[in-house]
Parts: structure tokens; sequence; C-alpha cells
């Protein structure tokens, strides 16, 4: 069976393999051996025998061809109502096939699968409430991933991302040395201004224990600052482990599940080992979406839940404006028009809507709402993965005008958008289509408006 | 012929309906699995019923959903059709004029008016979702012969009944061709989509679990359908 040497149904276990990998520029020799990658028909076949079981098989049974999903997929809507597009029509022609043939599929067949999989289906679940059926398109695209993944037909991006999760248990090369490095680097630079502020590392017992996304020590340290300066403004006693920080698992958008078990593994190790109270996350959704809500399934923990309560970053913000462990500045309230971006991951599949208002309440004067919002909210457009895959630029972009419009409808100025993917794809979207917004997590937009209390102010 | 078919063929399609049905909701409870679906189905339970029960209710009324609102049309459609599809073969005097007979009891029934009205709008609703599927694009690309079968094999034991209650001539001929197309479809039910009539209530309270207990429904006020 002919296998590539960069692509091929085997995970990357190695750092070499993660190079050859990584020095591919752009997976254009991945991309060319895909083509030559031969379908394992039994193992698919007996893969979906033993996986696709009476949820997915009766969805795709009863499926009506009523076509009322078509509209609630906004890449049906930017793709000028293209048919093809019709949720409905995306996974029967995929999954729905690959069972009718009993997994006898070629490699033409597998890279069309790949394509619809991760460039037509953000798995924003978003199709699923609008079936009378409740038939939810993305967590079955959610699977078929995994299906891909398990024959090698998956986005470079992807493999490589679920590779850094297998050898450094986080989504990029960011070793345990670099992240407790990045932690006291970012409490000394903060020394001027904060003179006991403290980054504590691997405290047990701690109220708080943070875990983050590896961007943030990788490309934007100051995050941690932001972070660690809130913690101190409120008073909270909060730790970060030195194994088992990184919250994100681009091994879910990979399709990886073995990975994604790895991953979430060592996160629960560390509340196991730290005993916090609570497990507060950043502000990202996927990263609350794999470690809270799926993870707890990966890691096969029968109650459904983490070892120790975990919150969403925006939760810890709501409780702390509501108890007045943070209190704004009422003169520095944002006062242009700004609204909410509602992330998938966390608005829809977490519940965390009126938490989301709650904190608008609190810090803007003219806060504007999208239309649709909180769970009937529209996907950024670079949700499941799809803001990082090279061969899907194109796609990624005419998605991105969905947000757009409705961005532009409410007249606001200011995107808050507490989720790193929403956050990059709004980003990109103001730097291609050039809309003239402006767009924020919440941590800078806080202590930008934040009170002090007078016991922590430098004494110069 | 008409003692067979009102007598052993009648017997032999109930059976197949209900029997069929149960299996077809034991094997799709049997099926689910809490890890692959990720929803812990016995743990968190009353979330779970809470959830199930708020996904089924809100579908079952017109415009009781933002799908419902968003597809006003469409509603109007499948809900005209399936109510004339439940009402008038379950409370139709003549229905339960021979359940009396038979079994000695029967249901409450509904005028012969109603009973017309509600099978002509069974017509119409089934008219125009055929309509729809040839002119909208999106639900065209859909549209396999299957689903034309089905639209028949539903239509027929209306199409019938109503010339037959009507007394046209050859009224034989109609109340044969009534009681086969019915036995038919309660045949075919249990191995073809049709059996939504069971399914879409369990697929519609997995979601709801899942929902329910998983994506948020321990925090906030649940799913806003």
């Amino acid at each position: 069976m002919p296998e590539g040497i960069l692509c091929n149904k085997r995970p990357v276990e190695t750092k070499e393999e993660l190079q050859a990998l990584l020095d591919d520029g752009r997976g254009q020799r991945y991309y060319e051996e895909m083509n030559e990658l031969e379908v394992d028909r039994a193992a698919l076949w007996a893969t979906l025998q033993k996986t696709c079981k009476s949820r997915m098989r009766t969805w795709l049974e009863i499926c009506a061809h009523c076509g009322m999903c078509a509209d609630s997929c906004y890449l049906y809507t930017v793709n000028n109502k293209d048919p093809k597009q019709v949720p409905a029509y995306k996974i029967q022609s995929t999954l729905g096939e690959m069972i009718k043939r009993k997994g006898a599929v070629d490699n033409t067949f597998m890279q069309m699968v790949m394509d619809t999989a991760w460039s037509k289906c953000t798995c924003c679940n978003r199709c699923g409430m609008y079936c009378p059926y409740g038939i939810d398109m993305g967590v079955m695209f959610g699977y078929v991933r995994g299906l891909c993944f398990s024959q090698g037909f998956v986005p470079w991006e992807l493999k490589i991302g679920s590779g850094m999760h297998r050898i450094y248990r986080a989504q990029m090369d960011v070793t345990t040395e670099d992240w407790v490095e990045t932690c006291k680097w970012m409490e000394e630079e903060q020394e001027d201004d904060w003179p006991v502020l403290k980054i504590p590392i691997d405290k047990e017992g701690a109220d708080i224990m943070y875990t983050c996304n590896a961007r943030e020590p990788k490309h934007y340290p100051y995050d941690i600052a932001e972070t660690a300066i809130l913690f101190h403004i409120a008073g909270e006693d909060w730790t970060v482990p030195s194994v088992g920080w990184e919250e994100t698992s681009l091994s879910m958008f990979a399709g990886d599940w073995a990975a994604c078990k790895l991953q979430v593994e060592t996160v629960y190790d560390a509340m196991e080992r730290l005993k916090p109270k609570r497990m507060v996350g950043t502000e990202c959704g996927h990263a609350f979406r794999a470690t809270v809500i799926e993870g707890p399934y990966w890691a096969g923990r029968k109650d459904g839940k983490t070892p120790v309560e975990s919150i969403h970053y925006v939760e810890w913000v709501a409780e702390a404006l509501r108890t007045g462990k943070l209190k704004i500045d009422p003169a520095k309230k944002i006062k242009e028009p700004v609204t909410y971006q509602d992330s998938c991951n966390y608005i829809r599949n977490a519940g965390l809507g009126d938490i989301a208002r709650e904190i608008m309440g609190y810090i803007a004067e003219d806060f504007r709402e999208m239309t649709p919002c909180r769970e009937h909210n529209f996907c950024c457009g670079g949700g499941g993965g799809l803001n990082g895959i090279g061969r899907y630029r194109k796609q990624r972009n005419i998605g991105l005008k969905m947000k757009r419009d409705q961005i532009l409808a409410t007249e606001a100025n200011l995107v808050v958008s507490p989720c790193h993917n929403c956050w990059d794809a709004i980003r990109d979207m103001e730097e291609i289509y050039n809309i003239g917004i402006k767009w924020s997590f919440l941590k800078p937009l806080l202590l930008s408006m934040v009170e002090v209390p007078e016991h922590l102010k430098p004494t110069d | 012929m008409y003692q067979f078919i009102t007598g052993p063929l009648l017997w032999l399609s109930f059976s197949i309906f209900f029997i069929g049905l149960i299996v077809r909701i034991v094997r799709y409870i049997r099926g689910l699995n809490w890890q692959m679906d990720r929803v812990t189905y016995t743990v968190n339970v009353s979330y779970g019923i809470k959830g199930a029960f708020r996904s089924i209710f809100f579908w079952l009324f017109p415009f009781g959903t933002r799908s419902w609102r968003t597809k006003p049309g469409m509603t109007v459609l499948f809900f005209s059709l399936h109510i004339g599809l439940i009402f008038t073969p379950v409370f139709l005097l003549a229905h339960n004029i021979i359940l009396k007979e038979r079994w000695g009891f029967s249901l409450p029934t509904i005028s012969g008016t109603l009973a017309d009205i509600l099978t002509i709008a069974v017509f119409v609703s089934i008219l125009f979702l055929v309509l729809r599927r040839i002119a909208l694009p999106e639900v065209r690309i859909l549209t396999t012969a299957y689903d034309y079968i089905l639209l028949a094999i539903t239509l027929a034991p209306f199409i019938t009944g109503f010339l037959a209650a009507q007394h046209v001539p050859s009224y034989n001929f109609w109340l044969l061709a009534h009681i086969i197309s019915g036995e038919i479809m309660l045949i075919v039910i249990p191995f073809t989509k049709l059996s939504h009539i069971v399914l879409f209530f369990l697929s519609r309270a997995q979601l709801g679990m899942d929902y329910g207990i998983k994506r948020g429904g321990m925090k906030g006020k649940g799913l806003a359908w």
C-alpha cells in the first residue's frame, strides 16, 4: 500500500517527522504525495461499522431531504446559495456515500471528502438547530474528519498541529522550559508597575489554575502578563501548571482522537496534581470546547466532567465584575458603538450567551447585538481550523463575508472577540475587506478601564 | 377478497407496523454510546430529561422554534400535512365504527366535514411539497426518487379513502384500494424513513440531551430553539 514520506496514515510521533513536514513549505510535497495515497478500504469499513452507530446512522437515514438546513449554513449563503453547500448534501455526498459504498472509495473521493470536511464545514453546529430532526451535521463532519485523519487525508497544517500535541502537548513547539521562562519573564517585566505581582507556578491548592493557548507564550506573551495583572487586581489566589497548561487542541480540528486524549489528560493530570478549586481557561473558544466540553469523553471520564470545575475566561470576568473583585471606572467604559462576537464553541455549544451580555453591560455604553446572535450566531468564518489551512484560504475569505456584513449592520466600530479563532478571522477580515473596525480580546479592554485598588498602586 | 384484506392482512400490517417500530426504538437506544456520542446519557439524568423535553416540545408547535419562524411557508405545509396525516385516520368516524364493531371501543371522532378539510389539506401540502422539491435548487439537489415514492405511498390511502368516502362510482374498487394502500403504508413505515414517526422523537431527544447535559444545559436557561 503506497504511503508517502510526509503524507501517510501514520500520525507524527517524532521531532524529525515534524521537522520534515515543517520544512515542506506550504505542504507542496505533502499534497503531491496525497495524490498517490491509497485508501485502506477494509480499515475504513471496519471503522465505520464499529463507530458509526445509531445516532449518526439514523441521522443519515431519516434526513427528509427538506432543505431546511440550507439557510442555516453561512457557507451556503455566502457562496451564492450554491446547492452543493447545503449541509444535508455535504454530509450525504461524503459520509452517506462512504457508508453506501461500504468503504469502497478511492483517492479522488477521499480528497473530495477532505475538502468538504475542512473547507465547507467549520463544525459550528448551527445546522443542527435548524433541522426538525435535530440532525447535527457539524457533529458528523467532526466524525468524518476522524475518518479522513485515519486514512491520511488531512490538511498539512493540521497534520503538523496534531503532531505538535503528540510531541509537545501543545499546539506549538513550546516546551515546559519555554513556558516557565515566559511566565518568569512576564513577571519580571511587570516589576516596575506591579511590584508584588507574581505568576505562581505549580502552586498546590490554589483557588484557580489557569490554562491558556500556546500562541500566548509563543507569540503574545503580554496576554499572560495581562492575565496576571487582572488576577492580581482581583486578588485571586491562582497558579499555572508547569505541565498541562495548554488548553487548546488542534488535534480536535484534525480528527486525531488519540492525540486529543493525550492532550487533555495532561491538563487533567495537572488538576489532580495541583488540586485547585477551579480551572479558568483563556479567551479561546475551541480550547474550552476541547478541554472542558468534549475532553472528558476523550479521556473516558464517565461523569462527562473535568476533574475540577472548569470555567471559561468570560465566566471568570462576569463573576469578578458581579462580585466587585474587578471594578470598572465608569468614565472609562467603552463609549463608541461596540458589538460582541459570539464564539460557536462557548456560546452555542456551552451556553454562555447570557454571561457575555452581562460583561458587556459592565463595560460598554453602546452595546449593539449582531443579528442573529447568541446561540443562533454565525461562525466568524474561520472556525474548525479553517483559519489556519492554506489550501482553503480562498474559501475562508469568501466565508468571512457573512460576519463582515453582520458587523457592518451593527455600525459598531469595535468588536469584542474573546476567542482566538474569531479574533484572527476578524483581523484577517479587516485586512482583506478594509471595513474600518477594531477588534479586541477582553483582557486589554478590562485593563484599560479597571479601577486599581489603592494598596496595589505602585509607590514612587 | 374483502374478508382477507380486512382480516389476516390487516392483522399482519398492524403487527409489522407496531413490532417494526418497537424494534427501531430498541435498536436506536441500544446503539447509543455515551463515549462515542459524547453524551453521558445515564449520568446527569435530570439535565438530560429537561434537554430532551425542551428539544421535542418547541418543535411540536408551528413557529415554536427559530427554524420554523424563518421558514413560514414550509412550516404551514409541514404542520398541515402532519396534522392531517395523524388526525384524519385516527379520529375518522368510519374507522372508529369499525374499531367499535371489532374491539368494542372507539376514540372520539371528528365530523365528516373536518375530515374532508384535513384530507384536502394533506393533498395540497403534498402537492406543494412536490413543487418545492422541483422548484427550489437547495431541495432539488437532495431529492431522490425515493422521496417521491414515499410521498406517493403516504398520499395513496388519502386519495383512495377520500374518493370512497364521496361514494363515487366503483365505490368498492376505491374502498379496496384504500385498505390495501393503507396496509402498504403501515408495512413500509418501519423499513423506510417514514420510521421517523418514532425516530423523530428519539433523534430530537438525543440532541436535546446533548445540549442539556454537555453543551451548556447545566449553565444558563437552556438552548433557545
